[in-house]
């Protein structure tokens, strides 16, 4: 039973977070605990970001291997951020307010990614391949700009960049998360309003069109909410690429179903239960601190070709 | 195409290579007159220790990984690969990382030689997933690509950042031709033998892009051109990544640029995909030289930017037209 | 009835159809035959909003097809394309369960989940109901998404090439219970067929394009001649009568 998994997803999520809060608690416990909260909820907000932009992303492009960050979102936001970085300096990127960085980076995020979509778009007609090609593209070429400007700043100021670069859920800041995560629970949460309109979606372009859905504009809609939705969380703490991959390709493979009603819950706390549980496990037991996102870029990735190779994701 | 016209694209090709050449070794910083090479010893020396060394290995590196980038399309059938966006580069970085962690001290040939060795283990990985794909999907093979890529990637970022290397790796990210000089680059030259090797095997290389179904069917030992291809994907690819740097994108533009011009024999094609990758690497390095002189921009990040300028120009200018 | 007005359509610099001006009658069951690339797709996809108009006019009854809703277009009429990928894993049950999209929007009433199943029925499908659509032959898909359209309950059923891959039986079954509908249930249907005998046997009325140009139209007995189909595929077909039907062979 679908629903019944999605339970008990609910239920492992809740475990997880509670191990995560209480695991190893002593000495000042109120204040740790906050601190724990803090990155807990960081930790269930990007999930849910991560999981939602990605199936969605997986429906309008009628694709299970594709996430906006293969389509370039993350080094648009690298671009970005080094971009700020060089030209206010390392220094005066850390002076500014963090709530206009972290607002104008969304901005820009979102302005930037429609404008090229819309370009794209226009330009390439209902042809996939070649909106994929050109995303690929354009996201090598803002890794290129980014390099370049990485390499031209002196260490310092790289140091700064490299720090936003890692997913780090270490040094998250308040005001940030409540801002983002806000965002991210609205508009994952308003979401599923479309669900069954997201089913028919999904059955493509002629098809939907002929049950009567205006393709164009729902497209469009679903792409601000995938682009808001990655912006929060990359502006959070930073890229991350193949952790949406794998957390919609298990919510596929758990649920099977084609019903977003399911699958948007199901991909965002697979998401959220990897992010907690990997962060528990990095903290506690290995002691690590900084490098949560490249292991689970690693194992993520390893472990979605390996579902592919067996044929579970088609 | 005719006859005529394949010379003709030879005869502009050696033309504008030559041109670039000149263009290349008469600009820097220190002053150089090329009327007074032979009355100059100064001159003379630079040509030969500084300028002419860089010169040449921006022709041989852009040469080589336009050509091993052919080849990888053809052995995987997928005109949307090349051997940075399937892991071969990441692969050889971590055979580089392995050898610089463990034993620093090894000269640059054996760091090349395990450079080659993990490469060429990456690109049989990639080839052997590429295979179990299902062949009804073209796109699965790139997107495929990418995230075997990114997952080689993340180890390699992993253990950069566990033992303080990031930004040491990160100059191999933007390859660059600043470093080049007599003595530092000849290992380029074996890339460059390598590109010729390849070419009197072209017309295997255009059968093997068949498939191996037809392949077989025209007696050709596919397996066995496979296994040159590879070995040439990653010899070229190791020694470039130890000598100059990641060099993305060259591979994938230059071939789908001759591609579309005319056709896919390589037997007439190979020569024009090497050229034209030789000559926008020599346009990026020297683009680089000039843009910010005398600071010099890495010729790698400069082709990543205007080589994805071209091939979009190229994908979406085409289809308005259509 | 449908009325097509100087309709001209281009992709890119090659232009497809050619000032094209006809009407499809209501009540029947419309052929549109033709050889390959003569725009008969296009046509058909133009006329069920699948591609904008780009210069002439087609309205279907009283409803101008540029200009209607997409959500009141699809109560009216229901597409089958020649090719149809889905990429989502569906069953063939959900899949025909969609045809009651346009009414219900997602939320199925039991008389919405009637209709769906007596679908799967007619149409042969209710043992492969829970079999995903990658499961199943290119025939049974084809008859799944024949039968999804047949969910909509429109009007009109715009089928392109449905008879492709199917068996002899199926192929037979499937013209028979268009027919029906035509016939019990007043629907009009504007079919896109390859075999000409089926056209002959089952239309009230063909319309033959030709390079992006309406060749001819008319009722089948009287514009299904050996001169004109011949001339249409630039082969040569001969008709026959046998047992007071027309026969058409082509085959040597
Ligand atoms: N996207 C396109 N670009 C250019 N030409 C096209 C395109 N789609 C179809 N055509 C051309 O339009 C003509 C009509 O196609 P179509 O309507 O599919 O033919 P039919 O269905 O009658 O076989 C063909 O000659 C085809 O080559
Ligand atoms: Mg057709």
């Amino acid at each position: 039973m679908p629903n019944m998994r999605i339970v008990l997803l609910a239920v492992l999520l809740v475990i997880f977070s509670a191990t995560f809060l209480i695991w190893g608690l002593s000495g000042r416990i109120w204040f740790i605990l906050e601190l724990r909260a803090v990155k807990l909820s960081a930790l269930i907000v990007v999930g849910c970001a991560v999981g939602v932009s990605t199936v969605l992303f997986q429906t309008i492009s009628g694709n299970r291997i594709l996430t906006p960050s293969i389509m370039g979102f993350d080094a648009l936001f690298i671009l970005i951020q080094t971009m700020l970085v060089f030209m206010l300096g390392g220094f005066g990127y850390t002076q500014l307010p963090q709530l206009a960085v972290f607002g104008g980076e969304i901005a820009a995020m979102v302005l930037a990614s429609l404008a090229l979509f819309t370009l794209i778009h226009r330009r390439s007609r209902h042809d996939l391949q070649m909106l994929i090609l050109v995303g690929v593209i354009f996201g090598l070429m803002f890794r290129s700009m980014a390099s370049f400007l990485q390499r031209v700043m002196d260490p310092s100021e790289f140091a700064v960049v490299q720090g936003a670069m890692f997913a780090s859920f270490g040094g998250i800041d308040r005001v940030e998360l409540l801002l983002a995560g806000t965002t991210i629970m609205l508009l994952s949460v308003g979401i599923l309003r479309w669900a069954s309109l997201c089913d028919v979606v999904a059955l493509g372009r002629g098809p939907a069109q002929s049950l009567g859905v205006n393709y164009n504009a729902v497209e469009r809609r679903l792409l601000i909410v995938i682009t808001v939705l990655v912006s929060c969380a990359t502006a959070l703490v930073g890229p991350i690429t193949f952790l949406g991959l794998l957390a919609a390709s298990l919510a596929h493979a758990l649920m099977r179903t084609h019903r977003h009603i399911l699958l948007l819950p199901a991909a965002a706390m697979i998401a959220a239960i990897i992010l907690v549980a990997g962060q528990a496990l990095f903290e506690r037991v290995l002691g690590l601190q900084s490098t949560l996102a490249v292991v689970v870029e690693f194992a993520g990735g390893v472990l979605f070709l390996i579902l592919l190779i067996q044929g579970k994701i088609r | 195409m005719s006859g005529s016209r394949i010379y003709g694209a030879y005869a502009l090709c050696i033309v504008s290579l030559t041109a670039l050449a000149l263009l290349s070794v008469s600009i820097g910083v220190a002053q150089f007159d090329l009327r007074q090479l032979f009355t100059n010893p100064a001159d003379l020396e630079l040509l030969l220790l500084s300028r002419g060394p860089r010169t040449l290995a921006a022709l041989l590196t852009g040469a080589s990984l336009a050509v091993s980038g052919v080849i990888m399309q053809l052995l995987v059938r997928n005109k949307f690969v090349e051997p940075g966006t399937t892991g071969a580069t990441e692969a050889a970085m971590i055979g580089l990382l392995v050898v610089t962690l463990l034993a620093p001290g090894w000269p640059i040939f054996a760091k090349m030689l395990a450079a080659c060795i993990t490469s060429l283990i990456g690109i049989l990985g990639f080839l052997a997933l590429s295979r179990v794909l299902p062949p009804t999907q073209p796109l699965l093979v790139p997107l495929v690509g990418l995230i075997y890529s990114g997952v080689l990637g993340a180890g390699v970022t992993f253990v950069a950042f566990q033992t303080d290397l990031l930004q040491y790796l990160g100059t191999w990210l933007n390859g660059g031709f600043s470093g080049v000089l007599a003595g530092r680059y000849e290992l380029l030259w074996i890339a460059g033998g390598v590109t010729i090797a390849a070419y009197f095997a072209a017309d295997r290389f255009t059968v093997a892009g068949l498939g191996p179904t037809t392949s077989r069917a025209l007696g050709l030992p596919y397996r066995q051109v496979m296994a040159i291809g590879v070995t040439v994907i990653a010899i070229v690819t190791s020694l470039v990544v130890v000598t100059v740097g990641l060099l993305p994108f060259i591979g994938l533009v230059v071939p789908n640029i001759v591609s579309r011009l005319m056709g896919d024999n390589l037997r007439r094609s190979l020569p024009v995909v090497a050229a034209m990758g030789a000559g926008l690497v020599l346009f990026c390095d020297i683009l680089g030289r000039v843009i910010r002189y005398p600071y010099e921009i890495p010729a790698g990040t400069v082709f990543g930017i205007l080589g994805g300028i071209i091939f979009l120009w190229l994908l979406l200018g085409r289809r308005r037209n259509a | 009835m449908i009325s097509i007005e100087a309709l001209n359509h281009a992709a890119g610099t090659t232009q497809i159809l050619h000032d094209i001006t006809l009407t499809i009658p209501r009540g029947g069951l419309t052929a549109l035959i033709g050889p390959n690339g003569a725009g008969k797709s296009t046509l058909l996809n133009l006329i069920a909003a699948q591609a904008d108009v780009q210069s002439g006019r087609i309205s279907v009854d009283d409803l101008d097809v540029a200009t209607t809703p997409r959500t009141q277009l699809a109560q009216r009429m229901a597409v089958v394309a020649q090719r149809s990928d889905i990429a989502s894993r569906l069953t063939v049950g959900d899949l025909v369960e969609f045809g009651r999209w346009p009414h219900s929007k997602g939320r199925l009433t039991p008389y919405d989940r009637a209709i769906a199943s007596h679908a799967l029925e007619v149409f042969d499908l209710t043992n492969l109901s829970h079999r995903f659509l990658d499961e199943i032959s290119g025939g049974q898909r084809q008859r799944a998404f024949v039968a999804m359209a047949y969910t909509q309950q429109t009007d009109w059923l715009m089928l392109d090439e449905p008879l492709n891959n199917l068996d002899i039986r199926h192929a037979r079954g499937l013209m028979g219970e268009l027919a029906r509908l035509v016939r019990e249930e007043n629907r009009s249907i504007v079919i896109v067929l390859h075999d000409l005998n089926h056209a002959a046997a089952w239309a009230d009325h063909v319309v033959a394009l030709d390079a992006g140009r309406v060749a001819f139209s008319g009722a089948p007995d009287q514009v299904l001649t050996a001169e004109a189909l011949s001339t249409l595929y630039n082969a040569p077909i001969q008709t026959h009568m046998i047992d007071g039907r027309k026969v058409i062979l082509h085959h040597r």
